[in-house]
């Protein structure tokens, strides 16, 4: 009885949209890495057929969830936490090496990479730490661990090589943002991206030339009390370390091939031949999709496998392709329908767990989203993550699927909660 | 669940906002390069875009001396896009390419199956001359077009076994690396195959718009999202090919191996396997055919018996064994023991000398008795614990010669031989056995085997007095000069050991009763040993190793003539000639020369 009552009570309209974005992902991928001598989509050997069974047993598992307890995640967030701090230290013990980062795990026929449970892990830790009656976030302790929870899995896996994966968790500061980190640090933030992006693009010397150039207006213009002149001093000098460490992380904390990523971002570089390859081509595939595409498994580049990674990170090319601006323009609508209705229900809770859960997972969505898309376009530097509910791979889908389904139980318990 | 804190629903606005604002610059994006940018689209319909694989030319192989061993040539293979052939008039297409309809339909079936449309090879390796009348009027029949591709060709007729050949990649090629694709050439064995990575170079990428004529009209783009192809590596070989050419000369007819190195470097400077091919046949669309008549034939010419072949070293391995003792501190140059020729016990000798003989008269005239009393004294020595403890100071220094292991250099496929372990005996005589169980071992016979390139490896060693450099084929690559080396090996024997070997050694050849004195080189030191291995199945191996100039050797040789009975028959003049050869540069013991050639096998 109770699991009818928890069925009826579920958020339709966020299932739908996920069900809506497995269904194009099993589309895409069936486009996307479609073998003439297996047409059949439910056929296990091709990757299509995979993914239909890993999309099964994600719906399988999302049903066990709303079935459990709704308290049992937030009890237990330490010791999903735990489990994904304790399966990225074993990536260095029993990792196996793919694409140039070691960061998966095979258990038997099962290979599943640890720092996507991590990203679900974290979720849920940082929202069940920040829901506890006794934190707040304008006290030293409650920011220290909260930053703490974000940056000891991002850690692990950045000593995996896998920066990409790495980057997602910085995200979450857009939830501490949420409950109440102070927005100067998001604008801080912005300023420290934009002298970042600059670094890399200018010399060293022009950056602290330039920072001279405005300090010395800002010198000029503001009233001068000896509190001032020291305050805006302090922020050149920070600036400075800030220019120069970027300069040095860049030339001798990255390694080569992500050096090249940068600079083909930046225009830098022009390489149509080595990692400009995939981008180049993705681009050519997206941009021929044209206003309508060209038709389901119509798409030639895409079938022509000119487009590296294809079915995993580069799916989106198989939607611009195919389906043109207008399928583009659902999807990133579909994407977008997610993340708003993510945050409008986790605004609803009366659980502070549930509510910073639900933009915990929401800002990974739009993470992923972003930067995937916008790599397949040019827009950001190729950054191996998975488009969430498209890019094949069963360790991703799951995950993913799962963050859902917690939310959904999570939000149809709301009024059991006092 | 009521917090005392302040709310911050309101920063939901700002996150939202931001949600918003990324996906419309994600929107503005996609409309630039999607509706507002045209150079992403193909012009038209009928138009479609043809995947050009522009292939390398893959690197040449010369010899030491810069002469060239391997280079490409054009041939064409005629390519199929399944989707794209309409309505073609079979019957004509047929008559143009020389084929019948069987053919043309089993090969469009193969193609469909592979894929619809990608390209992939209709006819392979169509010659210059067909495809220039086919070029003519290949406009008529959409979805057909030329690749260039190039194909091994041969200058000289040699060193086939060294080279290799390319062939199709097979299908677990492919998997194990994805850089290949169906059709595609790779090294199958010898050079080839060891460098493939270096001389293959990489494959570009050429996009052209086609219109509905078939005909190629304009590059996509400009050309920007070609890639070009990057040329393989040139590499250059320590082979020295005069010296190759005239190994495989006097080889020919007879059943055997010739290695020749350069001691300083470990060069391979010849390595003749008789019989042999013509590394031409194996080109090109004949190399199917060609390659199982030569699998099947009875000679095994497919075989390089200079790395694979393993002999028994006979006497040559006497130096070895003299090397050995004068290290274990039993015997010195001094030391002589008793020969009753004939009927000396319980090894005979073969050759009739004076008595009792030292080490060098020993070499000289190849004395069994001598070298079995050495191995007798050292293996009984109290300078050993026990004969196990002896035998095994004999298995370390035997195997520090690189003897009964693979050689670890680019030289593939190279066979271990063998050299029995003390535990090989201990199970076979169940603990029980000391050196007369295994005399044999004194005199290069019983379980010891040793392939031809090994035994020129010792020359090298004891010609170099005590190292030698893993051998290898390679000398560089493409332009720079730089010698590519190999690890270098120190054998544990003191230097003046070898040089009192050596002097024996050079006996063999200068001295008055030298077992190979009929070979001697004037005007050339030459130091070298015979060896007559025992064959259960025919008439005996000739065997020879050697070195020249003996003071500072320039070439270390083995020959092996198998089924050809003494080393100092055959062996020994075919080493020799090769070393005036590579000396001097040309004979001038014509009357050798003409007997090595007039060899007759008596099996």
């Amino acid at each position: 009885m109770r699991s009818k009552n928890i069925i009826g009570k579920i958020d339709i309209w966020l299932l739908i949209i996920y069900l809506a974005l497995v269904t194009v992902g099993i589309l895409s991928i069936y486009a996307a890495a479609f073998n003439e001598a297996h047409p059949s989509i439910i056929d296990a050997s091709q990757n299509y057929g995979k993914q239909l069974i890993f999309m099964g047993v994600s719906l399988f598992i999302g049903f066990i969830i709303l079935l459990i307890d709704a308290k049992f995640f937030n009890a237990l967030a330490y010791v999903f936490y735990g489990l994904s701090i304790v399966f990225l230290l074993m990536v260095f013990v029993v990792g196996s090496k793919i694409s140039g980062s070691t960061s998966w795990i095979h258990l038997g026929p099962l290979s599943f990479q640890p720092s996507e449970f991590a990203k679900f892990g974290t979720a849920l830790a940082l929202a069940h730490y920040l829901g506890k009656l006794d934190t707040d976030l304008t006290k030293f302790k409650t920011k220290v661990i909260a930053y703490g929870i974000i940056i000891l899995p991002m850690l692990l896996i950045l000593a995996q090589g896998d920066a990409g994966s790495a980057s997602v968790f910085i995200i979450f500061l857009l939830v501490i943002y949420r409950e109440g980190m102070g927005g100067k640090i998001l604008i801080i933030g912005l300023v420290a991206a934009t002298i970042f992006v600059l670094s890399l693009c200018v010399s060293k010397w022009y950056m602290m030339t330039g920072l001279g150039v405005i300090y010395a207006f800002f010198l000029l213009i503001i009233d001068r009390t000896k509190k001032n002149v020291w305050l805006l001093t302090g922020i050149l000098i920070v600036a400075c370390a800030f220019v120069f460490s970027v300069d040095f992380a860049f030339h001798h904390v990255l390694k080569p091939h992500q050096q090249t990523r940068i600079n083909i971002i930046l225009g830098k570089e022009k390489d149509t031949k080595g990692v400009g390859y995939n981008l180049n081509q993705s681009m050519i595939a997206i941009g021929s999709g044209g206003f309508s595409g060209k038709g389901y498994l119509n798409g030639t580049m895409t079938k022509y496998n000119f487009v590296p990674e294809q079915h995993t990170d580069f799916i989106f090319c198989t939607v611009g392709e195919e389906s043109g601006f207008v399928g583009c323009f659902f999807l990133i609508a579909l994407y977008l329908a997610l993340m708003l209705r993510i945050i409008h229900l986790a605004e609803r809770q009366r659980s502070t767990f549930s509510r910073i859960y639900g933009y915990g997972i929401a800002c990974i969505f739009f993470f992923h989203f972003a930067i995937n898309i916008g790599m397949t376009i040019g827009l950001v530097p190729v950054i191996g993550i998975p488009l969430p509910f498209l890019s094949y791979g069963g360790s991703s889908l799951l995950m993913f699927s799962m963050m859902i389904f917690v939310f959904l139980k999570q939000d149809a318990n709301r009024m059991n909660i006092l | 669940m009521i917090k005392n804190k302040i709310n911050y629903s309101q920063r939901k606005y700002v996150i939202g906002s931001i949600f918003i604002l990324v996906a419309v610059i994600l929107l503005i994006k996609l409309f630039i390069i999607q509706i507002m940018d045209d150079s992403y689209k193909q012009s038209s319909d009928t138009n479609t875009l043809r995947y050009i694989t522009q292939y390398p030319s893959r690197g040449k192989i010369y010899d030491r001396n810069g002469k060239l061993l391997v280079y490409n040539d054009a041939v064409y293979d005629l390519m199929i896009v399944p989707s794209q052939v309409k309505d073609i008039d079979t019957a004509s297409f047929c008559r143009l390419l020389n084929i019948d309809n069987a053919t043309y339909n089993k090969n469009f079936k193969k193609a469909r199956h592979y894929s619809r449309i990608a390209p992939s090879i209709f006819i392979s390796q169509i010659t210059k001359e067909e495809h220039g009348h086919i070029a003519e009027v290949l406009y008529r029949y959409p979805g057909f077009y030329f690749q260039t591709r190039s194909i091994r060709q041969y200058p000289m007729p040699i060193a086939a076994h060294t080279l290799g050949s390319i062939g199709e990649v097979t299908k677990t090629e492919m998997e194990r690396d994805q850089y290949y694709k169906l059709g595609d050439y790779i090294g199958k064995s010898g050079i080839e195959k060891y460098y493939e990575k270096e001389l293959r170079g990489s494959k570009g990428m050429k996009i052209m718009v086609v219109d509905v004529h078939n005909r190629e009209k304009e590059r996509f783009m400009n050309g920007e999202c070609d890639t070009m192809p990057v040329p393989g590596e040139d590499i250059v070989l320590g082979l020295d090919a005069d010296l190759q050419v005239y190994g495989e000369y006097l080889m020919a007819g007879k059943t055997g191996s010739i290695v020749a190195i350069e001691p300083a470097t470990g060069e391979i400077l010849a390595m003749v396997s008789s019989p042999s091919y013509d590394p031409n046949e194996l080109v090109g669309r004949k190399r199917g055919t060609r390659y199982a008549e030569l699998l099947n034939d009875p000679d095994k010419p497919l075989i390089n018996r200079a790395i694979s072949g393993t002999y028994p070293p006979g006497s040559t391995f006497k130096m070895i064994n003299g090397l050995i003792s004068l290290e274990s501190g039993v015997i010195n140059v001094n030391t002589a023991y008793p020969c009753n020729g004939p009927n000396s016990t319980p090894i005979s000798c073969t050759h009739y000398h004076h008595s009792p003989v030292k080490l060098y008269d020993a070499i000289e005239n190849s004395c069994n008795p001598y070298f079995w009393q050495a191995f007798h004294d050292m293996m009984s020595s109290s300078r050993f614990e026990n004969q196990k403890a002896a035998y095994e100071f004999w298995y370390k220094n035997v195997t520090s010669f690189g003897l009964g292991r693979a050689v670890d250099s680019d030289i593939p496929f190279t066979v271990a031989g063998n050299i029995p372990a003390k535990e090989l005996y201990d199970k076979l005589y169940k603990g029980v056995w000391n050196a007369l169980t295994v005399r044999s071992l004194s005199i290069g016979q019983g379980e010891i085997l040793v392939t031809p390139l090994q035994l020129a490896n010792v020359a090298a060693a004891i010609g170099n007095e005590g190292f030698f450099y893993e051998p290898h084929y390679i000398r560089g690559f493409g332009n720079n000069n730089d010698t590519v080396f190999f690890e270098k090996h120190i054998i544990d024997i003191k230097q003046q050991h070898f040089k009192d070997v050596k002097i024996g050694m050079q006996n063999v050849l200068e001295g008055e009763h030298g077992t190979a004195r009929w070979s001697h080189i004037n005007g050339i030191t030459f130091g070298g040993k015979t060896g007559t291995a025992e064959n259960p199945h025919g008439l005996d191996h000739s065997i020879f190793m050697g070195f020249a100039p003996v003071e500072n050797p320039q070439i270390a040789i083995a020959v092996i003539v198998e089924n050809a009975g003494f080393g100092s028959t055959w062996a020994a003049p075919i080493a020799s000639l090769m070393v005036e050869k590579y000396l001097k540069g040309e004979i001038s013991r014509k009357n050798v020369e003409s007997r090595v050639l007039t060899f007759d096998i008596e099996k």
